[in-house]
């Protein structure tokens, strides 16, 4: 699996927004590899920069956020050294992206077909009609919707379907990588499960990689193999999704997330939170960024910021294994 | 179609206010026309006469229900009576002569000035922070800023008195005959341009404004991000997607301005002397023409509440959530 190459590969990527306090630092160095046919999930609280990575692997950065060094390569594909027309092209086909908002993503005053014809007019000049059609009726059918809801506006449609037209507009033309940021954030508790069992559905089918973007730290721990864990704008953790389940070490941040997940069966109800709030990027703390929160912090985690090392497979950035390793 | 029939028997009802009140209103102030048309001719009208001048005009033998009724007979009839000003012109024949100056200025000047202020706005705003987004929203405000007669004072004084080079009144040069002639379409439109250049100045900058606006708000949507990301070519993306949905706020603004084409007219055309209803309405005001001044008031109501229907109709047609009445 290793030897392969990777779907989607980032290497050292930072990106920060350019504002009135200077430029913030909402992703710092990370590196993260994505194979075919995986899906990895990318954890992290509000503000901790996980949107912001899957905005700027899908090249689509807003509110002055730049980048400022990195390589981030799409099917061996280096996505920041294309230009305009060819990385509208490559966009979509390769990669595409579903978005945090549901409610907002489809055009309200262009019907559903409209919205996915779009699709293939926009990447294929000589498809024809008949034959965008027929593919639009077939993405209606893998995303189970009628498809006389083609004819639909999204107005007309609840927030369940939409979120499931928006899959079936991400999945057109087949891409390697779908990047999914917080998909069912807006949907309620039933629909939400119904999406991401349609999402393991066609994944399995379509065997495309996802890169998984959720603050919902059970629910990536199901879907995902794979689970990088943001704080601060660093990876802090990434692990196999297994090993979380189990009271193995961790980074005490992840162990900290893992004990505030409620177990219904156990007997032991009490779930325990973090304390604290997340750092402001304009002033992250010295040294370790979690050290404020941290219930094992020590001296050296003000000073100086770990380095990430492998701990039994798991890449933690933590001073507390360097012993370990050594 | 039952938004459609809904919208119509709305504007059914609120014609039939319109009308109502107008008919009323004059009744309700003191004094009655023909006391008035005596009191012009100051003397020199013979008592019978004004027995007979009441007669015609029906005061104090009818009921106000019977003149009521008459009164809509004659509207429906476009019997609007006879003006005081030219008597015995009918209002209606003053009108005829008038309306269609206005609506030929004013009217094709608001319409000119929502498209070119609409799409430069769309123009600008996807070309943020570009030489013409940093310039035009400041250089037509200023325009709109200062007093409207001021600006067409100043441009007929300018244009028209110093430097010649266009007329200061009139709608057509009078040595011209009227006709479907080039001479005259061309006389029309050379006496037509400095007043509407100063109604194009006077109102540009509020649809450039209220568009780019419209459309930076909608360009931070989602939707256009996601077609965007999803290879949508850039007209498209600009047009169907992003101005497509900036627009509609901007159709509630046209209704207001289709609506006030013919009150809006009379600063111009006193200005610039123009032939229209705006300074016929002066000029019956000034004379207490009551018939003319009631006929006035009524296009004016008609013209909004047409304006209304009409923006009403292409709201559905543009707005699917409005044709269905679902919520967003």
């Amino acid at each position: 699996m290793e030897e392969k190459q990777p779907v989607l590969e980032l290497e050292n990527v930072s990106v920060a927004y350019d504002s009135e306090a200077g430029m913030v630092q909402a992703v710092n160095n990370v590196s993260l590899k994505v194979y075919e046919n995986t899906i990895v999930g990318l954890i992290g609280e509000s503000g901790s920069g996980k949107s912001t990575l899957g905005n700027t692997i899908m090249h689509l950065m807003k509110n002055n956020a730049v980048l400022t060094s990195c390589t981030i390569k799409v099917m061996g594909q280096d996505i920041y050294r294309l230009n305009k027309k060819d990385l509208r092209k490559f966009r979509w086909s390769q990669m595409s992206m579903v978005f945090q908002s549901a409610m907002n993503a489809l055009n309200p005053v262009l019907t559903i077909e409209d919205q996915i014809l779009d699709v293939f007019f926009s990447h294929d000049k000589n498809i024809s009609r008949k034959e965008a059609n027929r593919r639009a009726v077939e993405l209606m059918d893998i995303v189970s919707i009628d498809s006389v809801h083609l004819k639909s506006y999204p107005h007309e449609l609840s927030g369940g379907m939409r979120q499931r037209i928006v899959i079936a507009i991400a999945i057109a033309l087949d891409p390697k990588l779908v990047i999914m940021d917080e998909p069912t954030t807006a949907l309620d508790v039933v629909v939400q499960r119904s999406i991401l069992d349609k999402i393991k559905e066609i994944q399995k089918v379509k065997k495309f990689a996802i890169l998984f973007i959720s603050h919902d730290f059970s629910l990536v721990t199901e879907l995902a193999s794979k689970v990088a864990i943001m704080y601060a704008g660093r990876f802090i953790e990434i692990t196999d999704s297994h090993s979380l389940s189990q009271s193995e070490r961790h980074h005490p941040y992840t162990q900290g997330l893992i004990k505030a997940i409620p177990h219904l069966t156990s007997e032991d109800v009490t779930i325990e939170g973090i304390p604290g709030n997340p750092p402001n990027l304009v002033e992250l703390p010295s040294g370790c960024a979690y050290h404020p929160r941290c219930p094992h912090a020590f001296d050296l985690c003000m000073r100086e910021r770990p380095e990430t090392r492998l701990v039994e497979n798991r890449e933690i950035e933590c001073h507390l294994y360097e012993t370990v390793e050594k | 179609m039952r938004y459609v029939l809904n919208r119509l028997g709305f504007f059914v009802l609120s014609l039939w206010a319109a009308i109502t009140i107008n008919f009323i209103l004059p009744r309700m102030m003191p004094g009655n026309p023909a006391d008035a048309m005596f009191a012009k001719f100051q003397g020199r009208l013979t008592p019978a006469a004004l027995d007979a001048m009441k007669k015609a005009y029906g005061i104090g033998q009818s009921t106000l229900w019977q003149q009521y009724i008459d009164y809509l007979h004659g509207l429906f009839t476009f019997n609007w009576g006879l003006s005081f000003m030219q008597y015995p012109t009918p209002v209606s024949d003053m009108i005829q002569g008038s309306l269609p100056w206005t609506i030929g200025l004013v009217g094709i000047s608001t319409l000119l000035s929502v498209f070119i202020g609409t799409a430069l706005g769309v123009y600008i705003s996807w070309n943020r922070k570009g030489f013409l987004d940093n310039t035009l929203p400041v250089v037509s405000m200023i325009f709109q800023a200062m007093p409207y007669f001021w600006i067409a004072l100043l441009f007929v004084f300018v244009f028209g008195f110093k430097l010649g080079w266009f007329p200061m009144a009139h709608g057509y040069d009078p040595s011209v005959t009227p006709g479907f002639n080039a001479t005259y379409i061309n006389s029309i439109l050379y006496h037509s341009f400095l007043p509407a250049i100063t109604l194009l100045l006077g109102s540009l900058s509020g649809w450039i404004i209220g568009m780019r606006n419209n459309m930076m708000y909608t360009l931070g949507e989602d939707y256009v991000s996601f077609a965007e990301a999803k290879g949508v070519k850039t007209s498209r993306l600009m047009f169907s997607y992003a101005a497509r949905n900036a627009i509609l706020p901007q159709l509630t603004s046209f209704a207001i301005a289709i609506g006030n084409v013919v009150s809006g007219s009379i600063l111009t055309e006193q200005v610039f002397s123009y032939p229209g209803i705006g300074n016929q309405l002066t000029s019956a005001v000034q004379s207490q023409d009551y018939p003319m001044i009631q006929a006035s008031f009524l296009l004016i109501a008609v013209a909004v509440l047409v304006a209304n229907l009409i923006v009403d109709l292409l709201y559905s047609r543009l707005d699917p959530r409005i044709r269905t009445g679902g919520t967003v």
